[in-house]
This record gives C-alpha cells, structure tokens and sequence, in this order.
C-alpha cells in the first residue's frame, strides 16, 4: 500500500490520531499516554504563568516540542476577541502558525459560537493563521469555515468532555462529501469504536482528549485509540463490501458429501 | 528606602513594587522566567522579546507572562 499521509497546512503526518494534553492525573502519565499513542500532534492551552510557585513541573519539560508538534488552542475563549488575543501570544511563545481555533458559546454544553468563530477565523487567515476550527457539525456553517480560509475543519462527535461518540452520523457524513481541507472529529469521542466510526466514515484524524485522560489506564486507552484509528482508516481505504439483506454462504456447496 | 524611586505594576494579575527604571528583561530575571518558553504583554500590546531590555516600566504598567500548559 502506498503511503497514507495527512497533510495539513502543508505539514504532513503519519498519524491521524490528535491527543490533548487537559486533565491528566500528572504531567508524566499524560506525557506517557501521548508517547503510546503515537500521536505527533497535541493540543495546548495558553495560560498565565505562575509568578509565585514556580517549583511546578512545565509542558515543556515533558512533551518536546521539537519532537511533537504543539497546536496551540483557545481553550475557554467565549469571545473572538479573547480568542485572537491568546493566538497571538501563542504565536509570540514560539512561533506557532498552526493553531485550534474554539470559540465557545454555551457554559453548559461548551457548543461553539459559530458566529465567532467565523469571525475570528476570517481576521486569524488575514494575519497568515493556519487555522483548525472546531465547530459545530452544520454543513453550512462548516462550508462558511472552509470558504474563509479554515486549514481544517473540526466537528464535535458530541459534546466537548461527554464520551458520547458520533451522535449524528447523517451530518458527518455530509460534510464529509462536501469538505476539501482535512475533516477532523473533534469532541465527544468516549472509547475506541468511536474513533474507529469515525475514521470509517472518511474522516481524515480524530482529536481525543478526555476519553484517554480519564480512563482508568490512560496509556492503555491511547494504545487503543492509536489502533482504532489506524484499524478505521484502512478499514475505509479498503473499500468495503456491499451489504446484503440475504444470508451468502462463505462455502462453496462443490464436494459437498 | 525613597519611596520615590518605586512604582507598583500589576504582573498577571499581581501587585509588585520595583525600581524606577526596572526594563522588562528586568522583571522577567526577578521571576526567574524561562523567556524561550513564554509570551508578553505591556498593556494588552504584545512585546517583541528581543526587546525586552529596552522596555521600562512605568508606573500602574499591567503585564502579562503566559506560557503553555496542558489542555484539549
């Protein structure tokens, strides 16, 4: 088989598993749970450094960025303005062009404020973003993304943090037919058959925080994750069978005694 | 000492008292801050970090020092 490669923005990927970095027991199991999952994408949050307790252990010092590519997001942005700003300072830290995009709008849900977000991805594109916008799975709204710029497109499978899986299937399949930049589920992934749905539907990477940060055993869900990926994505390239609503024997009846 | 030659600036959200003619390469000494590993900014303006020892700080001045931590 030749090479399967994600391309985005230009960059190109051999996994098409995204793993974020929130809500680890610790800096080394998250550290650990993201070397198993072979990911070379993680997702960052910009925040204020502590200026009084600086004895805590620093993302640097675990996940390397020479080695792993930051995107940095805007985690917990309810307002493009905020948005922009945090992208930019992220940009400041090290140069990072490639960014996530999240502009919430709902405290509850965490649903995006697709009016926002469109905004924001509009002025961030101008300034030379490649921008990753999570969205919300509306075929419309996600072709306004893809028109205004957007490096990708990045639906939620659910609710951010629920581990609900794909809860509707119709609209991912839409968009992708319709989607040209890479289609990323972002959100609401709960265990493995999830993201392997995902990546049969033809999605081209799965985003996955919380269900690898809250199992049990996170290494051992990122293990997982990381097959369910690859298993769903060769599972599409392969082109599947037909579906039939008659039983077919796998056994020829020639010699039957 | 003269209480003349100190201004208060507020750091990520903190009140700190320095020197007159404190730059923000300075500041970021004081705060043992990794300056490879963060981002500035001088009232909601971000600083150019190769500039930061030209930069002094005035009075009632806000600065903010951010740097990546964990999330999804």
């Amino acid at each position: 088989m030749k090479s399967d490669i994600l391309k985005i923005a230009n960059k190109k990927f051999k996994s098409r598993l995204i793993v974020g970095t929130g809500k680890y027991k610790n800096m080394l199991e998250c550290s650990k749970a993201i070397k198993i999952s072979g990911a070379e994408i993680v997702t960052v949050a910009v925040r204020r450094v502590n200026i009084s307790d600086r004895s805590k252990p620093l993302l640097m010092d675990y996940i390397d960025p020479k080695k792993i590519m930051y995107l940095p997001n805007t985690a917990g942005c309810f307002t493009s303005k905020d948005a922009l700003r945090t992208l930019r300072l992220a940009r400041e830290i090290g140069g990072w062009k490639i960014v996530k995009l999240e502009v919430l709008g709902d405290k509850k849900n965490l649903f995006p404020d697709m009016i926002e977000t469109l905004k924001s991805t509009e002025v961030l594109t101008r300034e030379g973003f490649k921008v990753l916008v999570y969205c919300n799975d509306d075929p419309l709204m996600c072709k306004r993304l893809e028109n205004a710029g957007a490096s990708a497109i990045m639906p939620l499978a659910a609710p951010i943090g629920s581990g609900l899986g794909i809860q509707n299937k119709t609209n991912i399949k839409i968009l992708r037919n319709q989607t040209k930049v890479p289609l990323i589920i972002d959100a609401g992934i709960g265990q493995a058959s999830d993201a392997v749905q995902a990546m049969e539907m033809g999605c081209d990477a799965v985003l996955i925080n919380t269900a690898i940060a809250k199992a049990k055993d996170p290494a051992m869900m990122a293990e997982a994750m990381k097959f369910a990926v690859r298993s769903g994505r060769k599972s599409f390239l392969s082109g599947r069978m037909k579906t039939n609503f008659i039983g077919s024997a796998s056994t020829t009846k020639k010699g039957l005694i | 000492m003269n209480k003349k030659n100190k201004i208060k600036i507020v750091v990520n959200g903190r009140v700190l008292t320095v020197n007159l003619k404190f730059s923000l390469k300075n500041l970021l000494i004081k705060l043992k801050t990794p300056i490879d590993k963060v981002a500035i900014e001088l009232n909601q303006e971000i600083v150019n970090k190769k500039k930061l020892s030209k930069i002094f700080l005035k009075n009632k001045d806000k600065i903010e020092i951010v740097h990546f931590i964990g999330g999804g």
